[in-house]
C-alpha cells in the first residue's frame, strides 16, 4: 500500500476518490460560508438573489455592512485585545517553563510537568467554571473581610483572559520546550568562552535560537484565544468577544452579515497562519 | 554561582506555580467544595453529598450523562475511521508537493472558529438549506426537508470539528513508517490487510491513541455543536452544566456537574492510556 | 620562560570516580600541545577545567604564570574549539568571528577591520555576509578558530575539531592545523583520541589513559621509546607476549613467553629474574625471510606458515601463524620481493631484542 507496490487499477480510482470525498467534506461549510457572504438576501440561504458587497460596506438598512456595524466592530476589538494579552502572557510563562523544564532537575518535576499538561485534559467549561467559582470566592472574601468589592474578580474580561491563558500556556509550554529541546548547550558554553556572561549567552544566543517557535507559538496562542468559545462562554461579563457575540446573533436569526464576518476571520487567520510559514523559513 | 542558579530557578518557578496553583489546582478544589455544599438558607450552608445525589437520581441528569459519554465515543470512532485512509494517503502515498499541500488543505478549516464551522453545517443542513434545496432540485423530495437538529447533523458536526486532531497525529506517526518495512511485510509473503494489521497499525498506535484521547476529550467537551445541530431534547451534558450556572444560577448543582465531567474525562483517558500502556507525556507532550 | 600554561596535581571526582588523577603538565609558549587519549580518558575534563566550565576536585591552573581558578569562563584569556565547533547557526560568518569582540565592548568599525583580518588570515576573505550553514566542513574548522584567535586569547583549546570530518578532509586539515598555529603563533592544546593527528601535528604529547598522564613526550619518543606498556599498545601496532623472564643481561632479558618460546628483548632495568614481563614487537620490526640463514643475525627468529596477506598499499601486512599457534602481523617491505606470498607459503621471520620493548607483567 505505498507507491512501490502495484494495486489494481479499481482500488486506485476508488481510494483516490475517497480522499477527493474528503477534501469537499472539509471544504464544503466553509465555501458555503464564504458565498453567501454575498447573497443579496436578508438569508444566507438559497434561493440565490444576485451578487452584493452590502454585507461588507453596506451602510444602511437593512443591510448594513461588517464594517459599519458598531456591535461586531466593538466585538472584534474586544477579542483582538483578549487575544494579544493572552499571546503575551501565554508565550512568557510558556518561555520560562521551557527553560524551567529543561534546565533544572529537581524533584517533583515530572510530577509538575503531568499537571502542567493537564489542562489539555479538562474540558474548556469546566476550566471556566472552575476559575468563575473561585474568583467568586475570592471576590465574596474579600467583602466580608474588607467589604470591597473587586469588580475584576466579577465575570469580565480579566477572567477571559486568563481562563483562556490557563489552558493555552501549556500549548505555548510545548511548542517551545519542543524548539529549546532540540538546541546544542554547547553554542551557550562558546559564547561563555567568548567572553559573555551567562545572561548575554541566552540572550544572544539562546533566545533568537528560539524566537520561531516564540513566535509560532505566539500566534497559535492569538489565533486559539480569538477562537475561543467554551471558556470564554462561562467567563465572559458585558463586554463579549466576537465569537461570543456572533453567537447570540446566530441564536436569534442569521443573515449574511454573519457569513461576511466569518469569511473575514477566515481570511484573516490563513494570512496570519501563512506570515508564519513564511517568518519561519526564513 | 550556585547561589545564581538558586535565583534562576526560583524565578522560573514562580510563574509556572502561580500559573498552575491559582488556575488550575486551587479552582478544581474549589468547585470540588462548592459542590459538595447543599444551601439551607441565604448565606447558610451545609457539607453534604446531596447534589451528587440529584445527579445521580435524576433520570434526565443521569441519561443526558451516559448519552454524552456514548456520543462522544462515537464521535471518536468515527473519525478514526475516516481519518486513518486519508491520513495514510497524506503520509505515504503522496509525495513531495502534493503531500504539502493537502497537509496543508488539512489545517486550513481549523484555523477557522468552531462557530463559523458549526454555521456552514447549519446553512447547508436546515430546512431552507443548500442539501434541501438541491434533493427538491433533482427531485427527491417534494417538499423542504429539516435536516437539522438530530443527532446525525450533531454527530457530523461533532466529526467534522475534530478531524484536524486525529488527522495530524496520525500523519506524523505514520510518516515516521519506513516505506522498506511495508516493502518487507509484503516481500515476505505478507497482502494488504495483513500488512495493515501487523506493521501498520501498531506503528502508528501512539498516533492512534494520542489522536483519540483529544478528539474524546473536544467532543465531551463540547457546547456550541450540540447546541446549535442538535435536537431540542437531545441535551448535551455540558449544556446541562451551563443552564445550571448561568440560566438557574444553582452553582452547587452545576459544580457537582462540572465535576463528573471531569471525572468521566478522566476515567476514560486514563483507562486508555493504561489499556495501550502509554503515558500522559508520551501522548501529549 | 614561564609557560603559557601550567597544571599542577589536577585532580577531578565525580561522586565516587576521579575522572582526573592528580595531573601535571606545562606547555611552553607558541607549542602545540596534545593529549592523547581513549574516549571516557578524562581528557575532556581536563579540557573543561581550563576552560572554566567545571572546578577541579583540587590542584591548579595557572595561565602565564598566573592562576585562573577564581576567573569564570568568560573571563579566562583561553578560547576554544568544540567539538562539533558550535558555530552559531542564527548568525553570519562575520558575526560569529566577532561575537567575543561585541562581548568585549569594541567600536563597530574595529570590529568589522579585525573580522576582515580574520577572515584574510584564515584564507576565507569575503565571506563575512555568509551563513555558516553554507560553508564546507573545512571552512567551518577554519571559521570556528578565527572566531577565538580574534581575541587574541593565551592559549586555544582544542576538544576533537577534526572528529566529524570524512577522512580525506581530516588528513588535509591536520595539515592546514598545524600551519594555522604557526601563522596564529599560539599555544595550541589539542585533544583527540587519533593518534595520527596527534602525532601529525604536536610538538608534544600526552598520552592519557584513565584519569591519569602515561607519559609526556615528542611523538618519536612516544612511538619508539614508550614507558608503558599502555602506550606501547596504544600507539601504533604491535606483536604482544607475556611471560617470565628467564635471564638477565645487562639491557638484554631473555624471556620465556606462556606459550613457551624464547624470546630476546630489551627492557629498562628494573626486571630482574623471575618477574612477569609484556613484550612488544612493531610489524615492521619483523623481517621476513625466506629460509633461515637469511636472518641469522637477528635474535629472535621462527618459521611458520602465511595465513592471510592484508594489502593495503604502503601498509600492506601478512598474518603468520607460527609452531605454538600464535598470528604474528608482520609488515610487507616495500622492495616487492614478497608481493607473491601466499596462503600457505612458510616464511622465516626475525628481529632484534632492541626491536622488542618489555616492561614489567600486569599480574
Amino acid at each position: 500500500m505505498i507507491p512501490t507496490i502495484p494495486r489494481s487499477r479499481s482500488f486506485r480510482v476508488i481510494y483516490g476518490g475517497y480522499v477527493l470525498l474528503f477534501f469537499l467534506y472539509l471544504a464544503l461549510p466553509l465555501t458555503v460560508v464564504a458565498v453567501f457572504a454575498f447573497n443579496d438576501s436578508q438569508f444566507p440561504s438559497l434561493p440565490w438573489e444576485g451578487f452584493t458587497w452590502n454585507w461588507f460596506f453596506g451602510d444602511e438598512l437593512p443591510q448594513i455592512g461588517v464594517f459599519h456595524e458598531r456591535g461586531i466592530l466593538r466585538a472584534v476589538g474586544t477579542s483582538a485585545f483578549v487575544a494579544i494579552c493572552v499571546a503575551i502572557l501565554s508565550v512568557s510563562v510558556g518561555t520560562s517553563n521551557a527553560f524551567l523544564f529543561n534546565r533544572y532537575d529537581f524533584r517533583g518535576k515530572s510530577a509538575l510537568y503531568v499537571l502542567m499538561l493537564l489542562p489539555l485534559v479538562i474540558p474548556g467549561i469546566v476550566l471556566g467554571i472552575s476559575i468563575l467559582v473561585f474568583s467568586s470566592t475570592l471576590a465574596n472574601g474579600i467583602w466580608n473581610v474588607a467589604q470591597m468589592d473587586i469588580q475584576a474578580l466579577r465575570p469580565g474580561l480579566l477572567l477571559v483572559i486568563l481562563g483562556q491563558f490557563s489552558f493555552i500556556t501549556t500549548i505555548a509550554t510545548l511548542v517551545i520546550t519542543a524548539r529549546l529541546q532540540k538546541f546544542d548547550r554547547t553554542l551557550e558554553d562558546a559564547a561563555l568562552n567568548l567572553g559573555a556572561t551567562r545572561l548575554t549567552a541566552v540572550r544572544t544566543i539562546t533566545i533568537p535560537f528560539l524566537m520561531p517557535a516564540v513566535v509560532g507559538a505566539a500566534v497559535v496562542a492569538f489565533l486559539m484565544s480569538f477562537e475561543n468559545f467554551n471558556t470564554t462562554l462561562m467567563l465572559v461579563g458585558s463586554d463579549a468577544p466576537l465569537t461570543i457575540a456572533m453567537f447570540d446573533r446566530l441564536k436569534e436569526g442569521s443573515t449574511p452579515l454573519l457569513n461576511a464576518v466569518s469569511l473575514l476571520l477566515m481570511l484573516g487567520s490563513s494570512l496570519l497562519a501563512l506570515l508564519v510559514i513564511l517568518f519561519q523559513r526564513r | 554561582m550556585r547561589s545564581h542558579a538558586r535565583i534562576g530557578f526560583v524565578l522560573l518557578l514562580t510563574p509556572l506555580v502561580l500559573w498552575l496553583g491559582l488556575l488550575i489546582v486551587i479552582p478544581h478544589i474549589d468547585m470540588l467544595l462548592i459542590s459538595l455544599r447543599e444551601r439551607i438558607s441565604f448565606g447558610v450552608y451545609e457539607t453534604s453529598l446531596t447534589q451528587y445525589d440529584k445527579a445521580l437520581t435524576e433520570p434526565l441528569y443521569l441519561r443526558t450523562f451516559w448519552r454524552t459519554a456514548v456520543m462522544s465515543v462515537l464521535a471518536t470512532a468515527i473519525t478514526l475511521l475516516i481519518a486513518f485512509p486519508v491520513a495514510y494517503y497524506i503520509a505515504k502515498m503522496a509525495r513531495g508537493r502534493l503531500q504539502q499541500v493537502l497537509f496543508m488543505l488539512c489545517l486550513i478549516p481549523f484555523y477557522v472558529s468552531e462557530l463559523v464551522r458549526t454555521f456552514g453545517w447549519m446553512i447547508l443542513l436546515r430546512e431552507t438549506g443548500l442539501i434541501s434545496s438541491l434533493l427538491q432540485w433533482v427531485g427527491l423530495a417534494d417538499q423542504p426537508v429539516e435536516m437539522l437538529y438530530n443527532d446525525a447533523a450533531m454527530m457530523v458536526g461533532l466529526v467534522y470539528t475534530s478531524m484536524l486532531f486525529m488527522v495530524v497525529p496520525l500523519v506524523t506517526t505514520l510518516e515516521s513508517l519506513d516505506d522498506s518495512v511495508v516493502e518487507a511485510g509484503y516481500d515476505l509473503g505478507g497482502n494488504g490487510l495483513s500488512v495493515l494489521r501487523e506493521i501498520i497499525i501498531p506503528h502508528a498506535m501512539p498516533g492512534i491513541v494520542s489522536g483519540c484521547i483529544v478528539v474524546f476529550m473536544l467532543s465531551l467537551g463540547n457546547y456550541l455543536t450540540p447546541t446549535m445541530l442538535g435536537g431540542k431534547d437531545s441535551l448535551w451534558f455540558t449544556e446541562m452544566i451551563y443552564n445550571q450556572f448561568i440560566v438557574r444560577s444553582n452553582w452547587e448543582l452545576g459544580a457537582a456537574f462540572g465535576f463528573m465531567l471531569l471525572v468521566l474525562s478522566s476515567v476514560i483517558v486514563w483507562g486508555v492510556l493504561r489499556l495501550t500502556g502509554r503515558t500522559l507525556q508520551e501522548t501529549m507532550g | 620562560m614561564t609557560p603559557d600554561l601550567e597544571c599542577v596535581d589536577l585532580v577531578r571526582r565525580f561522586g565516587e570516580t576521579t575522572a582526573v588523577d592528580n595531573v601535571s603538565f606545562s606547555v611552553p609558549p607558541g607549542s602545540f600541545f596534545s593529549i592523547l587519549g581513549p574516549s571516557g580518558c578524562g581528557k575532556t575534563t581536563i579540557m573543561r577545567m581550563i576552560a572554566g566550565f567545571l572546578d577541579p576536585t583540587s590542584g591548579d591552573i595557572r595561565i602565564k604564570g598566573e592562576t585562573v581558578l577564581d576567573t569564570p569562563p568568560n573571563k579566562r584569556p583561553v578560547n576554544m574549539v568544540f567539538q562539533h565547533l558550535a558555530l552559531f547557526p542564527m548568525m553570519t560568518i562575520a558575526e560569529n568571528i566577532g561575537y567575543g569582540l561585541r562581548r568585549q565592548g569594541m567600536a563597530r568599525d574595529r570590529i568589522a577591520r579585525k573580522v576582515d583580518e580574520a577572515l584574510d588570515r584564515i584564507g576565507l576573505p569575503g565571506i563575512g555576509a555568509r551563513k555558516v550553514d553554507e560553508l564546507s566542513g573545512g571552512q567551518k574548522q577554519r571559521v570556528a578558530i578565527a572566531r577565538c584567535m580574534v581575541l587574541e586569547p593565551d592559549v586555544l583549546l582544542l576538544d576533537e575539531p577534526l572528529g566529524a570530518l570524512d577522512l580525506k578532509l581530516r588528513e588535509h586539515m591536520k595539515i592546514e592545523l598545524k600551519a594555522l598555529q604557526a601563522t596564529f603563533d599560539t599555544t595550541f592544546v589539542y585533544i583527540t583520541h587519533d593518534q595520527s593527528e596527534a602525532l601529525v601535528m604536536s610538538d608534544q604529547i600526552a598520552v592519557m589513559n584513565a584519569g591519569r598522564f602515561e607519559q609526556i613526550g615528542t611523538g618519536q619518543d612516544l612511538y619508539y621509546r614508550p614507558d608503558t606498556p599502555f602506550v606501547a599498545g596504544f600507539i601504533g601496532e604491535a606483536n604482544r607476549w607475556k611471560g617470565r623472564i628467564d635471564r638477565v643481561e645487562g639491557q638484554v632479558l631473555e624471556i620465556r613467553t606462556d606459550t613457551g618460546l624464547a624470546v630476546r628483548a630489551t627492557g629498562s632495568g628494573t626486571l630482574s629474574r623471575g618477574d612477569t614481563a609484556e613484550i612488544f614487537v612493531r610489524p615492521e620490526a619483523i623481517h621476513l625471510a625466506a629460509s633461515a640463514e637469511a636472518l641469522a643475525h637477528f635474535d629472535n627468529r621462527m618459521k611458520g606458515t602465511v595465513t592471510s596477506t592484508l594489502f593495503n598499499g604502503a601498509a600492506s601486512r601478512v598474518l603468520v601463524d607460527n609452531d605454538v599457534g600464535e598470528t604474528l602481523e608482520v609488515t610487507l617491505p616495500q622492495t616487492g620481493e614478497f608481493a607473491n606470498l601466499e596462503r600457505g607459503d612458510t616464511v622465516h621471520v626475525g628481529w632484534g631484542a632492541a626491536q622488542a620493548t618489555c616492561f614489567a607483567g600486569a599480574v
